[in-house]
């Protein structure tokens, strides 16, 4: 929501007229009708589909995957707590907590390094001229036309002990020995803020692009020192972008596991292999439904909170 | 911020340090590609043990028919997906900023969205079970069911950066083109389809990218001789990752930055 | 430059199906990603003027779930000796009675009567290979032949180790370790289990595939393996070795079978005949690397696969090799609670 918001400005105000009343309405069916496409494409090949996803959870899982239609709760029940397979004492789920701990400290992480190295880049290129930003945004994205395995296994090469990192390093003396960098968090995280850079980039460019330098140049008239004019009138100018880019990152980046598998070593679980395996190799379909209908929730009511507030804070106007 | 007033006349546009980041930025993402691109020349099996220089792997990719028509398959499916997916995020952009909160916007949202909250897998299965159903009920098995899921997931992608530059955009210059007696579509074709550009080239970049990359999803949903480049390589993750692969990815790149610069080069003429 | 746009576009969607186009007959095999030589699919299209198309897929699971939903439009699967019961309950497999065929005389008889489909009613022998572990004897000098290699590494291996993240192989492997049966469920038993995948996982480096490089390139010194990949990598690195675990290993094979819903049922059985004759199977080996089960294959074979410890099982180490049964489900969740609590 923006400065140029007509319905807030206008709601406590006053009554509105019949004549108002009516253009309003049009100007909401026109609003759904813009977004029928996109809800129709969605509804026919993602949420849609989804339904089925429900259904499962509480179906009883197929002695060889899939299920069988019989109700039960057991997925469900099996989220949150946690029957001891020996002794039968029943306790908190705390695999499945731990494991989404981990997720959601490394998306965390992810989201904020990709912040830190994404911003200054797309402010760097949405300040080059004109005739030049799209060459400088395709350079950004070429890389990703590789596919994410192969960029994956790159990145594996550049940290390992004997890869470019290391030698360099080493041969420049500042170093004595090589660092082990792969199968750590550190490689995972690289990795992580590697794969997703251009989801950060992109949205920031595309918000950052249209930054009136008439106002920054307004606020170093007034004296504000360079930390002041980004920190009061081009981070809030480009907020929207950043918000988009954050959301980019942080969602896919909860459920991602071929990158943590490979260069973390695939020691420890990701929410994204727990689910696989539930759908995989366990063979407990309803369990994996029921997985990710929890982390559906949790996305979706952590999103709707970050929004509302933002939406909130937003005072520009 | 003593050193603003050295040697560089005063620049509104700078702040120290953030070239040296963008630079580095550059130097991070290209490292991993310049050991892709070497490794695709190396003569022995492997994208990690150099073994001396060889073409090899550029024959063998060039014999490999299966290969090349996954990498065909691949960017017909994101050229096709990309393109859809940011004509209705365009417009469902469009119907979701600048105005009012109406009912249902956040309903609108969060579908939009949802994709994203989902892991993969999930999505995958789903689709896979009912695609499955019409593939048997209609008989049709062909590549519209990759294309509509990579479009379907690719919507949020071009969504939100063409959002991100709406919201916030100035009413002004559409008002003023209405005052000028422009009809709305001419309104929306010269004023506000040119200031959205930015924001619809960065969001089709992004779905074009997030479709070539996508492996569970098309794994679950491909039918027979359909798999892309990446199910291809999914398919030689538990065995062994042949330089064949570099090979090719290092042929699209350098196509993909031929077909940049003659675009870039053209375009500078022009002008 | 929507014009340009446009045909870049048209042209790419003509070469797209340029690929698809009719032959006289089909045959649509699914099969593990890089499994199959073109060679051998060379010989078969020329042989029978069958087109033949390839899909990978990545694992039993993947491609039940995708034949159990329908619609996929594949002839032929290649699934492992476990899951074949599975394709064969669910009907999904066409009996094509491979026992019939003129080539099966060719069948090593040890490859006939086996478990998953006694007298091959269903299915023909691919490849066949065991799950063992790989040492590279500059890293570690002792007898490699035990799964004490991961469960319970030597002084010079700890931090070292490397364990292919196949719930099915690892669980089957540690198991036989602790002296139970695959698909226990002996309570007491899985305990243990539990108890030394514990305590061995800290002495653990990853959990990760392709070792056949990281061997080659000595990234790795001691890993779970398989018996092919092994064999490429010392074939790279000679002080690789494989170690065949005394206390029990898992044998594997996957098997050619026609599926019920396939459309080219003529061709796949032709497929099927064509795969039995020594000198394709022998085809077949020389690209993957694994044994195959047909007799007399092995003089097409290339020279170094004939007398590698890898592919030919040393007599003394016969008798520990187990095919892993399809386990129940109360089974399986018991294990696949371990592995989620091993991994948490």
């Amino acid at each position: 929501m923006t400065a140029a918001d007509p319905a807030r400005q206008a709601q406590p105000a006053h009554s509105p007229s019949p004549g108002e009343v009516a253009s309003r309405a049009a100007e909401v069916r026109r609003n759904w009708l813009l977004s029928t496409p996109a809800l129709t494409l969605l509804f026919l090949a993602a949420s849609g589909p989804l339904l089925v996803v429900i259904l499962y959870s509480v179906l009883t899982p197929g002695e060889y995957s899939g299920v069988v239609w019989e109700l039960s709760g057991d997925a469900w029940y099996r989220v949150i707590l946690h029957r001891d397979i020996f002794d039968d004492t029943v306790s908190l789920a705390d695999a499945h907590l731990r494991i989404f701990w981990r997720s959601a400290k490394l998306s965390l992480l992810t989201t904020f390094v990709a912040l830190i190295i994404g911003f200054p880049t797309a402010y760097f290129v949405a300040t080059r001229p004109p005739q030049q930003r799209t060459l400088w945004l395709f350079l950004i994205t070429i890389p990703f036309w590789t596919n994410l395995l192969i960029r994956t296994f790159a990145i594996m090469e550049v940290i390992r002990n004997e890869g470019i990192v290391n030698s360099t390093l080493m041969s420049l003396g500042v170093i004595e020995a090589p660092i082990q960098l792969l199968y750590t968090d550190t490689a995972v995280l690289i990795g992580m803020v590697y794969v997703y850079l251009p989801l950060m980039v992109l949205p920031l460019y595309a918000s950052m692009e249209r930054l009136d330098f008439r106002l920054v140049e307004a606020a170093y008239d007034l004296y504000a020192t360079r930390l002041q004019v980004l920190r009061r009138v081009i981070i809030p100018l480009v907020k929207p972008g950043i918000i988009a880019g954050s959301i980019l990152v942080f969602i896919p980046s909860l459920g991602a596991y071929v990158t943590p598998r490979v260069l973390g070593g695939g020691k420890n679980m990701m929410l994204g292999n727990l689910i696989e395996l539930q759908f995989g190799q366990g063979r407990n379909w309803p369990l994996g439904a029921a997985l990710s209908l929890t982390l559906l929730v949790i996305v979706m009511i952590a999103l709707l909170v970050y929004v509302r507030n933002v939406s909130r804070s937003e005072s520009r106007g | 911020m003593a050193e603003h007033a050295r040697h560089r006349p005063f620049s509104v546009r700078r702040i120290p340090g953030f070239t040296a980041i963008a630079s580095l930025c550059f130097v991070l993402l290209y490292a991993p590609i310049i050991t892709l691109v070497i490794y695709s020349f190396n003569d022995g099996e492997s994208v990690a043990l150099w073994e001396g220089f060889s073409w090899r792997w550029y024959e063998s990719a060039w014999d490999n028919i299966q290969v090349q028509e996954a990498t065909v398959r691949s960017l017909v499916i994101a050229t096709l997906a990309s393109g859809i997916a940011t004509v209705v995020a365009t417009m469902a952009a469009i119907g979701t900023t600048r105005t009012g909160a109406f009912p249902g916007r956040l309903a609108i949202y969060a579908i939009i969205n949802q994709p994203l909250m989902v892991p993969e897998i999930v999505t995958a299965v789903a689709l896979l079970i009912v695609f499955a159903m019409i593939k048997v009920a209609t008989g049709y098995s062909g590549l519209a069911y990759l294309v509509a899921a990579h479009a379907a997931f690719c919507v949020p992608f071009a969504y939100l950066p063409i959002r991100a530059r709406l919201e916030g955009m100035d009413l002004a210059y559409e008002t003023a083109a209405a005052d000028l007696y422009a009809t709305p579509w001419r309104t929306f074709r010269h004023v506000t389809l040119p200031l959205m550009a930015p924001g619809i080239v960065a969001g089709a970049m992004l779905a074009f990218v997030v479709s070539l990359d996508d492996v569970v999803i098309t794994e679950f949903v491909k039918s027979a001789g359909q798999d892309t480049l990446p199910t291809y390589m999914l398919g030689q993750l538990r065995r062994a990752v042949t330089p064949e692969v570099n090979a090719i990815s290092t042929a699209l790149l350098a196509v993909t930055v031929l077909l940049v610069s003659a675009f870039f080069v053209l375009s500078r003429q022009r002008r | 430059m929507s014009w340009k746009l446009g045909g870049a576009l048209s042209a790419l969607v003509l070469l797209a199906s340029a690929g698809s186009g009719m032959a006289e007959g089909e045959l649509n095999i699914y099969n593990w990603g890089n499994y199959t030589n073109p060679e051998l699919i060379k010989k078969f299209e020329e042989a029978h003027k069958v087109k033949v198309t390839i899909t990978d897929y990545d694992s039993n699971t993947t491609a039940l779930t995708k034949v159990k939903a329908g619609g996929h439009g594949f002839d032929i699967v290649v699934p492992s000796a476990n899951y074949v019961p599975i394709f064969v309950k669910e009907g999904l497999l066409l009996e094509t009675r491979p026992d019939q065929m003129p080539n099966f005389k060719n069948v090593d008889k040890k490859w006939v009567d086996v478990s998953w489909d006694p007298g091959r009613h269903y299915t023909v022998p691919w490849q066949w290979g065991t799950t063992g572990v790989a040492v590279n004897t500059k890293a570690y000098a002792g007898d490699p032949n035990t799964s004490a290699i991961f469960l319970d590494p030597p002084k010079e291996l700890v931090g070292q180790v490397n364990v292919v993240p196949e719930m099915a192989d690892v669980m089957a492997l540690t198991i036989m370790y602790a002296g139970g049966k695959p698909c226990t469920d002996d309570k007491d038993l899985l305990r243990k289990v539990r108890d030394i995948l514990t305590a061995a996982k800290p002495k653990w480096r990853s959990m990760d595939y392709g070792m056949t490089e990281k061997l080659s390139n000595s990234d790795v010194v001691a890993t779970v393996n398989w018996n092919g990949s092994t064999f490429r990598a010392r074939l790279k690195n000679p002080t690789v070795v494989y170690g065949y675990p005394k206390e029990g290993y898992p044998v594997w094979m996957d098997s050619v079978a026609v599926l019920a819903d396939a459309k080219n049922v003529e061709n796949a059985k032709l497929f099927q005949n064509f795969i039995m004759d020594p000198e394709n199977a022998a085809l077949i080996s020389a690209f993957a690397r694994y044994a195959n089960g047909i007799a007399g294959s092995d003089k097409f074979m290339p020279e170094e696969m004939k007398t590698a410890p890898e592919i030919v099982v040393p007599e003394a180490y016969k008798a520990a090799g187990t095919f892993l049964p399809t386990c129940p489900k109360a089974t399986q969740d018991l294990y696949t609670a371990i592995w989620t609590e091993l991994q948490k």
